[in-house]
């Protein structure tokens, strides 16, 4: 089979995107496993555009991406798609793509018998012309043709969101879409779902890494320990991020008389002498690293280590908890 | 019948290994038949063994068990599943197209193979009670082994239970738990269409077992379809 070139496809007028606007609300949404909370008292409004939902490993990302796709019941609260209930009400698929992280497919097909029988059992008037144009928007060359046992992770993935897309969804909801994406396929990717936005498209992905959001998104929803920590625009929250109190530990010929250095310093906040080096913290990232180096030198000592020792996503994420 | 989800579950079913599981129960089934007729002996001697204890008794639940269990509980193990509830299909639709696969499978692997024992044994008249009675109880085993499939992780495990301890133990020693055993159902069938002593006597009447086997199937897929429509996706939680 052939596919059209990848420009016919999201489709950015009005006539051709009958549910553009649609939000995804979520209101004193909590969810627990019996005495576990996954998911605690969160609130947010996902209007079009891209958005990331951020935040660690464990965090209740896909917890909450489940609930919206209505494969989960909240066990408090609401969650609406386009003003429905997602929770047992199939109908919300027909305005809802999507795409699990979870990789598994049926092996046995090829990506256009998955993407097609898709679109027949969306109902779609044009099966074979929705699973086309869904195909190219992917872009997976002469690969439709063969079984996706054969596939690299990469080209599932992409098989897995033309299926996704087959509909032409308003709004697309992605758990990891970039796990396992090499670098051009990832920039492939975020083009796809920048172009979909563009159109007027509601469009959530999760991840638990920072660069990928910060390229994709202007909105972020930040999830930690099933919380809700911050929310809104990615600059703001980099801000938070950047500003927050720093901890380096610091090895230097003369440790003792840099720690009385620094002290004097106004970026820093605190000195400890450790067996290990010299804990500082710093309430400025930005001035102290200046700074480290300026006084080292004036004093003459050598400086042989200048580690951040808390640059572990999971701190940046509880430090954001604590500032909501 | 949604076509689309019946021809992906055929697929599936019969492209994977567990698939030629299905082959040696009707061969064994039609060479002991052959076997029996060949001595000579009257089919009243054998057939209750061969036809009735065998083939309805362990040859067609265990096969509606490898493929009821498979054409639903496959899908929610590897995840797949969510291809399909992601569309805004009515989940009975999807319960149907399942147990309509579930149960033409099933028929093929064993009421079939038993209709053509039977017509060795004795004739049309067998073959057509065994037939009809294995293609009932097909469908009695396949719904209930598609409920199972949703309403427990080890749908093979608990079914083999029903049809070791239940149909085989129970019934033997509480003769009020035939009523609710399918191959009682399927037995009485054939022995009532067919007329022949080539099958147990049991004391069930054919119209009573036709509807205790109406109401199972109806029971399993309401049933199914209630569990299906309250699916939740859980155990990859990140």
């Amino acid at each position: 089979m052939t596919v059209p070139t990848s420009n016919e496809l999201v489709k950015p007028t009005a006539t051709t995107d009958p549910g553009a606007g649609v939000t995804v609300e979520l209101a004193a949404v909590s969810r627990w496993y019996g005495n576990v909370v996954a998911i605690n008292d969160v609130t947010l409004t996902v209007g079009p555009g891209v958005t990331g939902l951020l935040g660690p490993n464990g965090a209740g990302k896909t917890t909450l991406l489940h609930m919206m796709a209505g494969f989960l019941d909240p066990s408090q609260g609401t969650v609406l798609v386009g003003g429905q209930p997602s929770w047992r009400n199939p109908d919300v698929y027909s305005t809802l793509g999507l795409v699990t992280e979870r990789e598994s497919m049926p092996g046995y097909l090829t990506a256009w018998q998955f993407v097609r029988a898709s679109a027949k059992l969306h109902r779609l008037s044009d099966p074979d012309a929705a699973a086309r144009r869904a195909l190219a928007v992917v872009e997976l060359g002469d690969a439709v043709d063969r079984r996706i046992s054969t596939y690299s992770k990469g080209m599932r993935q992409r098989a897995r969101v033309a299926a996704a897309l087959v509909h032409d969804p308003s709004v697309l909801l992605l758990d990891e879409p970039f796990n396992g994406m090499d670098p051009r396929q990832r920039l492939h990717m975020m083009d796809l779902l920048h172009r979909m936005a563009g159109a007027g498209r509601t469009i959530l992905f999760s991840s638990h890494i920072l660069e990928e959001v910060e390229q994709l998104s202007g909105t972020v929803q930040v999830i930690v320990a099933g919380r809700l920590a911050a929310s809104g625009d990615y600059r703001h929250i980099r801000r938070l991020m950047t500003n927050r109190p720093h901890t380096f530990l610091i090895n230097s010929s003369a440790d003792r008389q840099l720690a009385a250095v620094l002290m004097t310093q106004e970026s820093v906040s605190g000195v400890e002498l450790g067996a290990n080096g010299l804990q500082v913290r710093a309430n400025d990232f930005g001035m102290f690293t200046r700074a480290v180096a300026k006084v080292a030198r004036a004093e003459g000592i050598r400086l042989t280590g200048v580690m951040p020792s808390d640059e572990s996503l999971e701190n940046v994420f509880s430090y954001l908890v604590g500032q909501s | 019948m949604n076509l689309t989800i019946a021809g992906m579950t055929f697929q599936a079913l019969l492209g994977r290994r567990r698939a030629l599981l299905l082959l040696p129960m009707p061969v064994l089934l039609i060479g002991l038949t052959l076997i029996g007729h060949l001595t000579g002996a009257h089919v009243s001697t054998w057939g209750p063994i061969v036809l009735g204890q065998l083939g309805l008794g362990v040859i067609l639940p265990l096969t509606a068990l490898i493929v009821g269990s498979s054409v639903l509980g496959l899908e929610i193990e590897d995840g797949t599943i969510t291809h399909i509830l992601a569309k805004p299909l009515p989940r009975s639709e999807i319960v149907l197209a399942k147990l309509a696969v579930a149960w033409a499978v099933t028929t093929v692997a064993t009421a079939v193979p038993l209709a053509a024992a039977g017509a060795i044994a004795g004739g049309a008249a067998l073959a057509a009670g065994v037939g009809i009675g294995g293609a009932v109880g097909a469908l009695a085993y396949s719904s209930a082994f598609l409920a199972l499939s949703l309403l427990t992780r080890r749908p093979v495990g608990m079914g083999l239970l029903y049809i070791i301890l239940w149909e085989n133990l129970l019934v033997s020693f509480v003769s009020g738990a035939r009523v609710l055993s399918v191959r009682e159902y399927s037995t009485v069938l054939a022995r009532g269409i067919s007329g022949s002593d080539a099958l147990p006597a049991l004391d069930l009447a054919p119209m009573a077992a036709a509807l205790l086997a109406a109401a199972f199937v109806i029971g399993g897929t309401v049933l199914a379809t209630s569990r299906l429509r309250s699916f939740r996706l859980t155990g990859e939680t990140s």
